[in-house]
């Protein structure tokens, strides 16, 4: 009568961390680059964050292959946009895009956790955080991974704002400087690494501001 | 003498061997405005003459960035083009897809060709009506190849296909044999000469036509209006051999131009489909 059960499974959790902060004029896109599977660490150097397009990253967590087959389809496609279009994607249509690619397979999901950061067409900085099949919502900062739960948490209670509910209304964009949000990003990663042990190792930072796009690196804890 | 009979559909030979309608499909491309292309070691130049119907309409694209690597400049029945340009870059995203790497060009102009071959042998169909100068990089260094209706393709140091290119040519083979070790700006210089051939004494100004460049560490991509105009300044190319100074207007020497070329040799050469 028990149902019998797969002894395979297609997915494999790779662990990590990923977070994106949004600002006034830039945005913070951060994963560690530990992989791990169950209790082994297959790499320490492998980067979760992809640039979809100029002003556009995301970082995903979950299992890396179907995060790595999601990048190369999401990268496609932004050809395919810049050939029809000539011009880049915004970050809220590559939003939308992402929604769609992980929706179109609602019976077989991409097992991966992102978080999409950029700046939108008025150079603000945006964050979008989805779930394994698609459902987002755009907001100013957002964890996802395996550390998520130890860092959004903390996220709230420096960054949040008051609820929508509340009037007058209130900008989801962080009234926080550039350095302050990086300082906080690493601030998070050095505490999320302490407990999670999927999470370690590096912490990449890649920040997206009018002036490009940069990257920063900072060591963490390789326990 | 036997052309109408054998020359109904595609699939159909004549008495000599020939395909009429192959044929006929090749002329649309010589009745389209000029395109051409010339190559280095290390760059592909890809030019055409941009002609409007009149002056309130834009201009036809016949220069298409396929990917980072290549790009085309086409000659004929544009639509033609157009849809083969997709087709092209649908190809170039789905072989760095699978290969994480950029699809060589004699890949790519085969699979062009074979699919032009298709068209020339299926009584449903008709041979596509455009010639395709395909410029690109790959590991194998720089390359220039020309498509045609036919399903044939060669490849070549420099080219011209549409109307009046034989002037282009003409010049070209007087001096291609400077072009493999041309530096980027002669290169351009030469096609913008290259294209001034075949405007039979009209004025060449970047209104009427365009420039694309691919080189190694230069993705492809069309050159701007501004950067056209300078270089045509800057070549003293813009009307008769003139040895104006670089800095005097382009007025100076296309004075007595503009009036007698619209209505001469300028509407004679190009087909009303290819606008």
């Amino acid at each position: 009568m028990t149902k019998e059960h797969a002894n395979w499974s297609p997915y494999d959790n790779n662990g990590g961390t990923c977070v994106a902060i949004a600002g006034a004029e830039y945005c913070v896109v951060a994963a560690d680059t530990r992989m791990s599977s169950g209790y082994n660490i297959l790499t320490r150097d492998y980067s979760k964050i992809a640039q979809l397009a100029d002003k556009c990253s995301m970082a995903s967590s979950g299992f890396q292959a179907d995060v790595r087959a999601l990048q190369k389809h999401l990268e496609a496609r932004h050809l395919i946009y810049q050939h029809q279009h000539n011009k880049q994607m915004s970050t809220p249509a590559m939003a939308q895009l992402l929604s769609n690619t992980l929706y179109y397979k609602r019976f077989f999901p991409y097992y991966a956790f992102n978080v999409l950061g950029g700046l939108d067409s008025q150079g603000k900085g945006c964050v979008f955080t989805y779930d394994a099949v698609g459902s987002y919502e755009r907001v100013g900062y957002s964890s996802q991974g395996s550390g998520s739960t130890l860092i959004m948490p903390f996220l709230d209670n420096q960054l949040k704002s008051p609820s929508p509910l509340l009037l007058p209304a209130k900008d989801a964009v962080t009234p926080l400087s550039e350095s302050e949000a990086i300082d906080l990003v690493k601030t998070c990663f050095a505490s999320a690494t302490e407990r999670d042990i999927y999470t370690g190792d590096k912490l990449e930072i890649v920040i997206l501001n009018a002036e490009g796009i940069r990257r920063e690196y900072m060591e963490l804890r390789k326990d | 003498m036997f052309r109408n009979q054998y020359d109904t559909d595609v699939t159909t030979w004549s008495p000599a061997g020939r395909l009429f309608q192959v044929e006929y499909a090749m002329e649309a491309v010589k009745q389209g405005s000029a395109a051409i292309g010339l190559r280095s070691k290390t760059h592909v130049v890809l030019a055409s003459v941009n002609k409007a119907n009149s002056e309130l309409s834009s201009h036809q694209k016949k220069i298409f960035k396929v990917d980072d690597h290549i790009g085309v400049a086409i000659a004929g029945l544009t639509a033609d083009g157009r849809v083969l340009s997709r087709y092209m870059r649908s190809e170039c995203i789905n072989y760095s897809y699978s290969y994480e790497s950029q699809l060589p060009v004699g890949r790519l102009v085969v699979q062009l060709a074979d699919k032009a071959q298709v068209c020339t042998q299926r009584s449903w169909k008709r041979p596509y009506g455009v010639g395709l100068l395909v410029g690109g990089l790959d590991e194998s260094g720089a390359h220039l190849y020309y498509n045609c209706p036919s399903g044939n393709y060669f490849e070549y140091q420099a080219f011209a296909i549409g109307s009046r290119s034989q002037a282009a040519k003409t010049y070209m083979e007087r001096k291609f044999e400077t072009f493999t070790e041309a530096s980027r700006e002669n290169l351009i210089k030469d096609a913008l000469f290259a294209l001034r051939e075949t405007l039979q004494g009209e004025k060449l100004t970047s209104s009427i036509c365009t420039v694309a460049v691919v080189g190694i560490g230069e993705a492809f991509h069309i050159l701007d209006k501004e950067t056209v105009q300078a270089l045509i300044n800057e070549f003293e190319i813009a009307g008769e051999e003139a040895p104006a100074d670089e800095t005097a207007p382009q007025d100076q020497d296309g004075d007595a131009q503009p009036a007698a070329a619209d209505q001469g040799p300028a509407d004679q050469g190009v087909a009303p489909m290819d606008m």
